[in-house]
C-alpha cells in the first residue's frame, strides 16, 4: 500500500485529507508542523507528500528545500496544497522542485485524490 | 457656513467628504487653497510694489510668499501620499482577509465532500437537500473570495497568467453546457453559432473561461423569462476572433453605460435587488482581456437588451516563439 504524508497545521483539513486518503486505499500520515513533517518524511519515506506553505516551526518552502537537498527524500514527489496564490509563491514552489501547486478552496477532495493517483503513477513510471 | 457653501459649489467639499479625510488633508482643497494664495500673492505684490519702491522690501516680500506657496505645495504632495498609502493598505487588507477566509472555507468544502460522498454511509434525502444548500453557499463564498483576490492582484499589477493554446469555440461550448441549469431555471434558451475552421487562440484558458462564464451568466440572469440569449464565435478580422453574447434582457441605461466596467458597479435597474452579484465580474474580465491583448465592449439599449463582445488575437499572432512562454503545471483554479 502506498504511503502519503500530509503536512497541514489546520487539524480539520488534515483530518479530512487523511480520512479520504485512507478510504481511497492509501496509508496516510499526518504532520501538524514543518519540522514534524520533515522528520516523518525522512523516517517513513512516503511515496508522496502533500505540503502546506504556512506552517508552524518551519514553513513549507523550507521543508521543500530540505527535502530536495536530502538524497534519501529527493525523489519523493511533492504536491503543494495551500491557500496562498501569488505568482511569487507559485514560482518559488515550482523552482524548489514541487510537482504541482493546488489551491485548497478550488479543489474537491475527489480532484485531489485524482491528482495524487496521477502523480504516483507518473513517479512510478519515471523510477 | 458661507465658506462651506462656497466649497460645495465647487464640488471640493463633497469630494473630500467622500475620501473621509479632514479638509486640511484633502488634495483638492489644498490645490484650491494654493491657487487662491497664488492669486492673492500676485495682486498683493503688485499693490505693495507700486507703493514701496525699496527693492529690498519687495525681494523679502516675494521670498516670503514663495515660502508660503511652497509649503502648501508640500502639503498637497504629502496628502496625495497618504491617499496612495490608504489605497495600498486597502488592497493588502482585502488580500489578507481573503486568504484568512480560505482556510475555514476549505474546511467546510472538504467536510461537505465527505458528508455528501459515498464514503461515510448514506444520509437521507432531506438531509442531503440541506447539505447541498450549505454546499452551494460555500461555493458562492469561495467564488467571492477568489474574485476579491483577483481584484487585489489586478490592482497590484500581479495578475497570474498561465497561457496555452486552445480552441475558443470549444471553451464557449463547455461554458454553455455548464450554465444549462441556470438557463433552465431562468427560463432562457441559449442558442450557439460558431464559424467553422477558426484558428486556435493562445491565452490563459481558465481566465478566458471566467470571462465567457460571466458574460453568459449576466445575459441569462438579466434576460430571465423575457427571451433568448444568442452566443456567436466569429472571425473579427485576419488576426482576431470575436465572441458575442447577445441577450434580450433589460439593458443598461445610457447614463450608466460608462460605468459598466468599474469595480463594484451594479446597474440601477429593476433587477438590482433581485439578482445576486458582486459587481466584480466585468471589472476582472476587462483586466484579463487587456493583459492578453484582447478587447471587451458592449452595445445596449434600455428595455431591448445588451450585446457584450470580446476579441482575442489568434495564436499565430500572440503565441511567443519557442523559449518565452513557459507552460508550467499550475492549477490555481479548478477546471
Amino acid at each position: 500500500m502506498e504511503k502519503v504524508l500530509v503536512v497541514e497545521d489546520e487539524l480539520s483539513l488534515q483530518k479530512a485529507i487523511v480520512d479520504v486518503l485512507g478510504i481511497t486505499g492509501y496509508t496516510a500520515l499526518g504532520a501538524s508542523d514543518g519540522e514534524e513533517g520533515l522528520l516523518l518524511a525522512q523516517k517513513e519515506k512516503p511515496d508522496l507528500i502533500l505540503l502546506d506553505i504556512i506552517l508552524p516551526k518551519m514553513n513549507g518552502f523550507d521543508v521543500l528545500k530540505r527535502l530536495k537537498e536530502d538524497e534519501t527524500t529527493k525523489a519523493i514527489p511533492v504536491i503543494m496544497l495551500t491557500n496562498l496564490e501569488s505568482s511569487g509563491d507559485i514560482e518559488q514552489a515550482l523552482s524548489l522542485g514541487a510537482m504541482t501547486y493546488l489551491v485548497k478552496t478550488n479543489y474537491e477532495l475527489d480532484d485531489i485524490m485524482k491528482r495524487v493517483k496521477d502523480t504516483l503513477a507518473k513517479a512510478k513510471k519515471a523510477a | 457656513m458661507a465658506f462651506g457653501d462656497f466649497l460645495a459649489t465647487m464640488n471640493v467639499y463633497s469630494e473630500c467628504k467622500r475620501y473621509s479625510v479632514r479638509l486640511i488633508e484633502c488634495p483638492s482643497f489644498l490645490f484650491l487653497l494654493m491657487g487662491f494664495t497664488t492669486i492673492a500673492a500676485m495682486i498683493g505684490t503688485y499693490l505693495i510694489a507700486i507703493r514701496y519702491t525699496e527693492p529690498e522690501f519687495v525681494v523679502i516680500l516675494v521670498s516670503g510668499i514663495t515660502v508660503v506657496i511652497f509649503s502648501i505645495g508640500n502639503m498637497v504632495v504629502s496628502s496625495f501620499e497618504r491617499l496612495a498609502q490608504a489605497s495600498r493598505m486597502k488592497t493588502e487588507f482585502i488580500s489578507i482577509v481573503s486568504h484568512q477566509l480560505r482556510t475555514p472555507l476549505s474546511s467546510l468544502k472538504w467536510s461537505l465532500n465527505l458528508l455528501t460522498g459515498p464514503h461515510l454511509g448514506d444520509v437521507n434525502q432531506k438531509q442531503l437537500d440541506y447539505l447541498n444548500i450549505i454546499k452551494e453557499s460555500n461555493e458562492r463564498m469561495i467564488r467571492l473570495v477568489n474574485d476579491l483576490l483577483e481584484v487585489s492582484r489586478i490592482e497590484q499589477g500581479r495578475i497570474i497568467l498561465n497561457p496555452q493554446e486552445f480552441s475558443l469555440e470549444d471553451l464557449v461550448q463547455i461554458v454553455i453546457n455548464d450554465l444549462a441549469g441556470l438557463a433552465q431555471t431562468n427560463n432562457v434558451r441559449v442558442f450557439y453559432q460558431k464559424e467553422e475552421n477558426l484558428p486556435k487562440v493562445y491565452a490563459d484558458q481558465q481566465k478566458i473561461g471566467f470571462v465567457v462564464q460571466n458574460l453568459l451568466d449576466n445575459a441569462i440572469k438579466y434576460t430571465k423569462g423575457r427571451g433568448n440569449v444568442e452566443v456567436r464565435v466569429e472571425r473579427a478580422d485576419r488576426n482576431t476572433v470575436r465572441v458575442l453574447v447577445k441577450d434580450q434582457g433589460i439593458g443598461i441605461p445610457k447614463a450608466q453605460q460608462l460605468q459598466v466596467f468599474k469595480k463594484f458597479f451594479r446597474s440601477d435597474n429593476v433587477l438590482k435587488y433581485q439578482t445576486e452579484g458582486s459587481g466584480l465580474g466585468l471589472f476582472i474580465a476587462r483586466a484579463i482581456l487587456e493583459s492578453v491583448g484582447g478587447q471587451i465592449g458592449f452595445d445596449s439599449m434600455e428595455g431591448k437588451g445588451s450585446t457584450f463582445w470580446f476579441t482575442l488575437p489568434f495564436a499565430t499572432i500572440s503565441k511567443p516563439s519557442v523559449g518565452i512562454g513557459r507552460e508550467h503545471p499550475v492549477n490555481s483554479t479548478a477546471s
